[in-house]
């Protein structure tokens, strides 16, 4: 135990002779004292170095005791906000968060790809409460770079088996019937890392592929018909980007009349560039990959396509060296998000676990949470709104006695799918799969208090 | 039942019927008014469609005509391809291996043997792709990485022969065409290797594994499988300053050992990351931001020269600078190979200034 951290716990226990910090003034002030005396200013001076030294302990939550006993610095002390005058309204025209969230960014994980244009920016779940994520914190991955399109120069086409082939400006897409719905948008690839083992440390490196906003559009199925798209034909669509990439899905009629939607807006705002502006794909409970961004062209075809990224890349390799082809729902997934990898928890007692879970087949009916590896399981309490094809939000109490633990989260969607473990998603899939890991995260919580990413089984 | 529309044309088509019934519940009766959108948007032309509708498919439908010669095929790679693929679509430095882990064999057999091992290092494009199609179609409209959509189809007739060929799938004399292409999707390695049987391309598909929710006493033994290694700890930088500095759940410091016990809730008002100064931006975040990084490395070539090459080359020229700082600007082509750098309009002057200063300077 550091010299400091015996200091603090000593200041923390009332009726102890309280020691002074080292160094709560310069050599520069002591000689001025030393020299000119302590008067009125000085004395001041003296009183907020020493509370500065004591770095606000006595604010620290958990019953710690005051430092000094009069109170709280944080409360007797006029603090700058209360006592000058605070910035004008749209000081800043379009905001930003608090300079105190600068931690809380997307990041990208060293070493994952040579070439960052064509690479991934993790969400940082972490830090996030509700189910929305913030715009600027939605996941980026883009295939050869993303460019902010002129929208007046954007146009979507739709050809193939329609009546008519038609070109749609952005004024067009604006005009017409629009629906606003909340939907979670996860890369295949969430999670892929960790197929053969541990790979790295938080929950945003192994789930951060993943976010949940309120897109507004129009429907697909309203530019179908618009079109007069052959409905006996025509059984899949081609979605294309906009980008070097060209990037192209195929996506089913069937998927393509229920919900999937060409949307402009994200959470109230436009779309931002890095996800797609001025238009992308909205495809509920399919990998992000199809959702494409700077949508371009729709065509409706009456074949599968097999381009670039459904016959190289998002394929599975099954144990007898087949690969899955088209693999595209997102399977029933939870992750405790606080505490998880990389935290660390300073002392024993309550704490709120928190985490989200999701399903591409529909609504999430239940998370059971164990606090024991997976031995036994409490049920969690899920927060509203719980949406179809959404994140949901879920927490539950837990009373940490300082011993280790090991932590999962199990959801169970409405199809009464219970998501599997690893071992369990290994024993059909093998080990050297990249696209749809959904197996029960574990986090180990040490003695120390350091969460780490573990694998049980 | 059909609408009667007869101001719209489109609604009175067999097709028209059906295509919104999903969305709304709420849909009005087949014999209703008609939708006062359904003439939004304008015709596209024949040669708007043209323009855009390059995809090819499995069936190659959409294919254009053309032929491309290996000898060809490996003359063009060589300026466009190799630098990021390797002169035998080898490489791994900028994007994993194109040829690679097929065999003869695997031709015949329409499935890549080293599949089912765990020798195979790296799974290349050749090994996975069972459609022929899928590289012309990508080659065709996404490459070279940088300059996409600027080859012609005999061009990337000609590629695709040089990437089978180097796979040993075609000869070296082959001469790749519309007209033969089907043959030759008969002796694609893998295309036996996809199955498209599984739970997971329709909503409604079943899921292939099953787990049951059972809540006491489920599992014998826990064990731990597997855990991030020593050595990974601070491999994704300092933990503690990506989370919150404050509230009860706070990042490790990983540029320190674990610590030996729990520390206790007077630490938490330590702060563990903002000791750092935060970093101005400098040239190298600058490199990175406007995407210099996705063509130039610091030392090694890549798409462009690496920075290295470059101070080396300008060392000792006068006008270094303003010469290269309007190469930035405007783009230019031939002084480091056929592939050209692109103009960069979008970069101010000032940061055009600090960036080429910085590269003249070896990235320092």
């Amino acid at each position: 135990m550091s010299e400091r951290t015996k200091t603090m716990q000593s200041l923390g226990t009332p009726n102890l002779i309280r020691k002074a910090p080292e160094n709560f003034l310069s050599q520069e002030a002591i000689a001025e004292i030393n020299q000119h005396g302590a008067d009125e200013t000085r004395r001041g001076f003296l009183r907020k170095s020493f509370m500065a030294a004591l770095g606000g302990v006595g604010a620290a939550g958990s019953g710690l005791a005051l430092a000094n006993p009069q109170g709280d610095p944080a409360i007797l002390e006029k603090q700058i906000w209360q006592t000058t005058l605070g910035k004008n309204v749209a000081t800043e025209p379009y905001g930003t968060p608090s300079i105190y969230e600068k931690n809380l960014i997307r990041r990208e994980s060293p070493g994952l790809t040579r070439v960052s244009a064509a690479s991934v920016a993790f969400t940082p779940l972490q830090g996030l409460f509700g189910i929305i994520t913030p715009n600027g914190l939605h996941f980026e991955r883009h295939h050869q770079g993303w460019y902010n399109i002129d929208p007046n120069k954007h146009r979507l086409m739709i050809n193939g088996l329609v009546k008519n082939e038609k070109v749609f400006t952005m004024n067009d897409l604006l005009r017409l019937p629009s629906v606003s719905r909340i939907h979670f948008i996860e890369c295949g690839a969430n999670t892929g890392l960790e197929w053969g083992n541990v790979a790295v440390p938080t929950v945003q490196y192994t789930h951060g592929m993943l976010s949940c906003c309120e897109f507004t559009g129009v429907p697909l199925s309203t530019l179908l018909d618009i079109c007069g798209a052959d409905l006996k034909k025509g059984k899949y669509i081609l979605a294309e980007g906009g980008d070097g990439s060209g990037m192209t899905r195929t996506i089913s009629m069937e998927m393509a009349l229920d919900d999937v939607m060409v949307a402009w807006s994200m959470n109230g705002e436009m779309l931002r560039p890095e996800n797609g502006f001025p238009i992308r794909l909205v495809v509920p409970g399919v990998q992000g990959v199809s959702w494409v961004k700077w949508l371009r062209r729709i065509e409706v075809g009456d074949m599968k396509y097999a381009t670039k990224d459904e016959a190289i890349h998002y394929i599975d390799l099954m144990p007898d060296g087949l690969h899955r082809q088209y693999t595209s729902i997102q399977e029933c997934k939870s992750v405790i998000t606080t505490p998880s990898g990389g935290q660390q928890l300073f002392d024993k007692g309550y704490y709120n676990v928190s985490g989200l879970a999701w399903s591409g087949r529909g609504k999430i009916k239940r998370v059971d949470v164990s606090f024991d590896g997976g031995n036994n399981w409490r049920t969690a309490r899920l927060e509203t709104p719980i949406l179809t094809k959404a994140l949901t939000r879920f927490n539950i109490d837990w009373v940490w006695d300082g011993s280790p633990t090991i932590m999962q989260s199990r959801a169970i969607d409405d199809t009464g799918y219970v998501q599997p473990t690893i071992r369990q998603l290994r024993a059909v899939r093998g080990t050297r799969s990249i696209y749809h890991n959904n197996a029960i995260q574990s986090w180990k919580v040490d003695t120390n208090g350091e969460v780490s990413n573990v694998q049980v089984g | 039942m059909k609408p009667i529309l007869a101001s719209v044309v489109v609604a009175t088509t067999v097709f028209s019927s059906g295509a919104v019934q999903a969305q709304s519940a709420q849909a009005t009766p087949a014999v209703s008014k008609p939708k006062p959108y359904m003439n939004m948007g304008r015709n596209a032309t024949p040669a708007e469609v043209a323009a855009w509708d390059i995809d090819v498919r499995p069936d190659f439908k959409g294919l254009p005509p053309g032929s491309g010669s290996v000898a060809k095929g490996q003359a063009l790679w060589e300026k466009q391809c190799a630098s990021c693929h390797g002169t035998f679509g080898e490489s791994n430095e900028v994007f994993t291996p194109i040829a690679g882990g097929t065999t003869k064999d695997d031709v015949k057999t329409g499935r890549v043997a080293s599949l089912t091992s765990e020798k195979q290092p790296q799974r290349t494009t050749i090994m996975k792709v069972a459609t022929i199609s899928t590289l012309w179609d990508y080659v065709y409209r996404a490459m070279p990485w940088n300059a996409p959509r600027s080859l012609t189809p005999d061009e990337t007739y000609a590629l695709v022969a040089f990437m089978l060929n180097l796979s040993e799938v075609v000869p070296d004399d082959f001469v790749l065409s519309n007209k033969n292409i089907a043959q030759v999707q008969g002796m694609m390695p893998n295309r036996n290797g996809m199955t498209q049987k599984h739970g997971l391309w329709t909503v409604k598909g079943t899921p292939d594994v099953k787990n049951t929710a059972c809540m006491t006493n489920c599992a014998q033994h826990v064990a731990i499988g597997s855990v991030l290694p020593d050595y990974a700890r601070n491999a994704h930088n300092n933990l503690a300053e990506q989370n919150r500095e404050y509230g009860p759940y706070r990042g490790v410091d990983t540029t320190k050992p674990p610590l030996s016990a729990l520390p206790s809730a007077g630490m938490m008002m330590v702060s563990t990351a903002s000791a750092a100064a935060p970093k101005a931006a400098g040239p190298a975040d600058l490199f990175k931001k406007e995407n210099c990084s996705a063509c130039h490395a610091p030392a090694a070539k890549l798409v462009g020269p690496s920075i290295a090459d470059v101070a080396n080359k300008y060392k000792g020229v006068a006008n270094a600078q303003a010469l290269l700082e309007k190469k930035v600007k405007a783009g230019g082509a031939g002084v480091w190979g056929a592939i050209p750098m692109p103009a960069q309009p979008q970069l101010s002057d000032a940061d055009n200034k600090t960036l080429v200063q910085w590269m003249l300077n070896g990235g320092k």
